[in-house]
């Protein structure tokens, strides 16, 4: 168990530095790091003067060592968390996607309650009533799910919802209903893979011997459901759930975007248009880090679950 | 060394094409019994069509602009007696050209990303499958990195840096997609290595190239093509939501996220700009999908699982 965790702990440091190589290279892709960052209409002086002062005269090992450690007084690295100041905003980078985050895990966490009140009581009924009408309808909405392009769903609901019905806000980030119709669109993959999810693992575990064995001692349909197959098929169901969430963190960028919501996603896209790198490469960074936490996270209560798993 | 190399022939043969006419027909009888995948095969034959040929479709040219039929709603009928279907956009483009054109951008993207990810990712696989231990480990920490990343910003970010060029959207979206089939192609194979006509192959002195191209590739061909099929349509999507946030192929060339982006203006007061492209794209992806449940259950039920 403790060098299983140790063996996932190394992993994700490995996964650590080869996200920061590519957020590094990300500027040095058109050989011209200075020519990226610098606005247009910079002159060739402005250009020399700023690849000296940032060190792109040097060879790309020692700048990435500079961009890990720092290099000079003003800039402590990227370990430290110094990705160096917005040009844009004109704070640091870093600070500046940390004051984002909430809103986006917010967006995350209530899209994945949404999803799973729908996607576990439908995957249930469906393996519990296989082959009737009721598997069908959800087996369609799921098949419609994955399909449906979650950011046209966006413009529909809020065309429906918002200024049609006027039921909702159309974008925003005040109260409780300004939540409701983001949440639902950036779940909708989500919804549709748990429930798919759900349904064939307990049609599974229902097919094994200890739920034949609970029949068979006189156990009614519903207790041999809840309190033996429910119980067995939620691992899987539970791994899933994980990693949806460490999607979910990242994959709510569009959603952001069409809804105008104040996270991350919004944040980068709107710095990415304006060319304000700095806080592209730590929003990158900061995501992918949440990534590999819940990552982690889910490994390790994974193993603790299932003792079987350590031993691969 | 003949006589060894026979047998596995068979085994590929026997695993990769469709037995005679009697599988195929079986399959086309599944297909004729399966009312999902016919609708399926209709919306991907009509959108296929309106690519290849968009100007026998299209009524108008979906750059013909004019601001006499700014933001007309579906079924307008200009003076002239054209009829605009689908309605026009906030420069009076038709939205029914404009959808037929757009498909052009989306199924070109869609197919050369699922084929440049296949490429990479096949390769990659093979050699992680076959070879195991360190070079396993390195492709494998590869993979992790990539799934890592916050791809769709990524993507943009790429896209924006080195120019909004086809060559340069298939390559940034690729560069997330390969992973799936990495994992496909090196979980068969470190199942097929052990088989009998690959330690036959290996024992005779066949040369590691041989054995891979030969005697692997092919068996993990199946299982690529369901791959493909059910990747396809989020190529698709992925594809129109980079247009949609401003990093796809610009304008004027019609596309359907780009279309949506528009759209995304006049939600208030001209609704469909953003609506039908948008229920083209769900249909194409729809079809797509089902299509590939289709050639899923033809091909090989066992993937059932492993693609989920």
């Amino acid at each position: 168990m403790r060098a299983y965790i140790i063996r996932s702990l190394l992993q994700s440091l490995i996964v650590l530095n080869g996200v920061l190589l590519i957020v590094f290279l990300m500027l040095h892709l058109t050989g011209d790091p200075a020519g990226v960052l610098m606005p247009i209409d910079a002159t060739q002086e402005d250009l020399a003067r700023f690849r000296r002062d940032m060190g792109f005269d040097r060879p790309l090992h020692v700048q990435y060592f500079y961009f890990l450690f720092g290099h000079g007084a003003r800039n402590r690295g990227v370990l430290l968390g110094d990705f160096g100041f917005s040009y844009r905003h004109e704070v640091p980078a870093m600070g500046l996607v940390v004051e984002h985050i909430p809103a986006t895990v917010y967006l995350a966490v209530i899209s994945l309650i949404i999803a799973l009140a729908i996607a576990i009581p439908a995957g249930i009924l469906s393996a519990v009533f296989r082959n009737t009408w009721i598997d069908h309808v959800s087996s369609v909405i799921s098949m419609l799910g994955q399909s449906l392009p979650n950011f046209w769903m966006g413009l529909v609901v809020i065309i429906v919802f918002a200024v049609y019905l006027r039921w909702l806000p159309t974008s925003g980030y005040e109260g409780p209903q300004h939540v409701i119709l983001p949440a639902l669109t950036a779940g909708l993959y989500a919804t549709a893979r748990i429930m798919r999810m759900m349904r064939s693992t307990l049609l599974e575990v229902m097919g094994l011997d200890f739920v034949r064995t609970a029949r068979a001692k006189g156990l009614g349909e519903t207790a041999v459901i809840i309190r033996h197959a429910l119980k067995n098929a939620s691992i899987p169901v539970v791994t899933l759930v994980g990693l949806e969430l460490g999607l979910l963190l990242s994959g709510t960028v569009v959603t952001e975007v069409v809804f105008a919501w104040p996270g991350v996603g919004f944040l980068t896209v709107d710095a990415i248009v304006n060319q304000d790198y700095p806080v592209v490469q730590a929003a990158v960074t900061l995501l992918a880090i949440m990534f590999i936490g819940v990552n982690l996270t889910v490994d390790v209560t994974y193993a603790w679950l299932d003792p079987r798993i350590s031993y691969r | 060394m003949r006589t060894i190399a026979v047998e596995p022939t068979l085994d590929v043969l026997e695993r990769v094409a469709p037995e005679g006419s009697s599988d195929l027909q079986r399959a086309l009888r599944k297909l004729l019994r399966r009312p999902p995948a016919l609708f399926g095969l209709f919306c991907v034959i009509v959108v296929v069509t309106w690519a290849v040929v968009p100007g026998l479709f299209a009524p108008l040219s979906p750059l013909d602009q004019s601001l006499d039929r700014y933001l007309k709603p579906p079924g307008y009928v200009d003076a002239q007696g054209q009829t605009y279907w689908l309605g026009t956009d906030q420069q009076g483009r038709d939205i029914l050209s404009r959808v037929i054109w757009g498909s052009r951008i989306s199924l070109f993207v869609g197919i050369a990303t699922v084929l440049v990810s296949g490429l990479v990712g096949v390769t990659l696989g093979l050699v992680a499958g076959y070879f195991g231990g360190k070079l396993d480990a390195v492709i494998s920490r590869i993979v992790d990195t990539a799934l890592a990343i916050p791809f769709i910003l990524l993507a943009m970010a790429l896209i924006a840096i080195l120019g909004p060029s086809l060559q340069n959207i298939i390559l940034a979206i690729a560069l997330r997609t390969w992973i799936i089939y990495a994992r496909v192609v090196r979980g068969e194979v470190l199942t097929l290595k052990e088989r009998e006509f690959v330690v036959g192959a290996k024992a005779t002195g066949c040369t590691t190239l041989r054995i891979l191209a030969v005697y692997l590739l092919p068996n993990v061909f199946s299982s690529t093509i369901v791959v493909a099929t059910l990747y396809l349509g989020r190529m698709i999507i992925i594809e129109a939501s980079l247009s949609f946030l401003g990093v796809g192929v610009p304008p004027p060339t019609p596309t359907w996220g780009g279309m949506l982006s528009d759209g995304r203006a006049f939600l208030e007061t001209a609704w469909w700009i953003a609506f039908f492209p948008g229920v083209v794209l769900m249909l194409t992806v729809l079809g797509v999908n089902l299509l590939g449940d289709w050639l899923r259950d033809v091909l090989d039920p066992q993937m059932k699982r492993a693609a989920e």
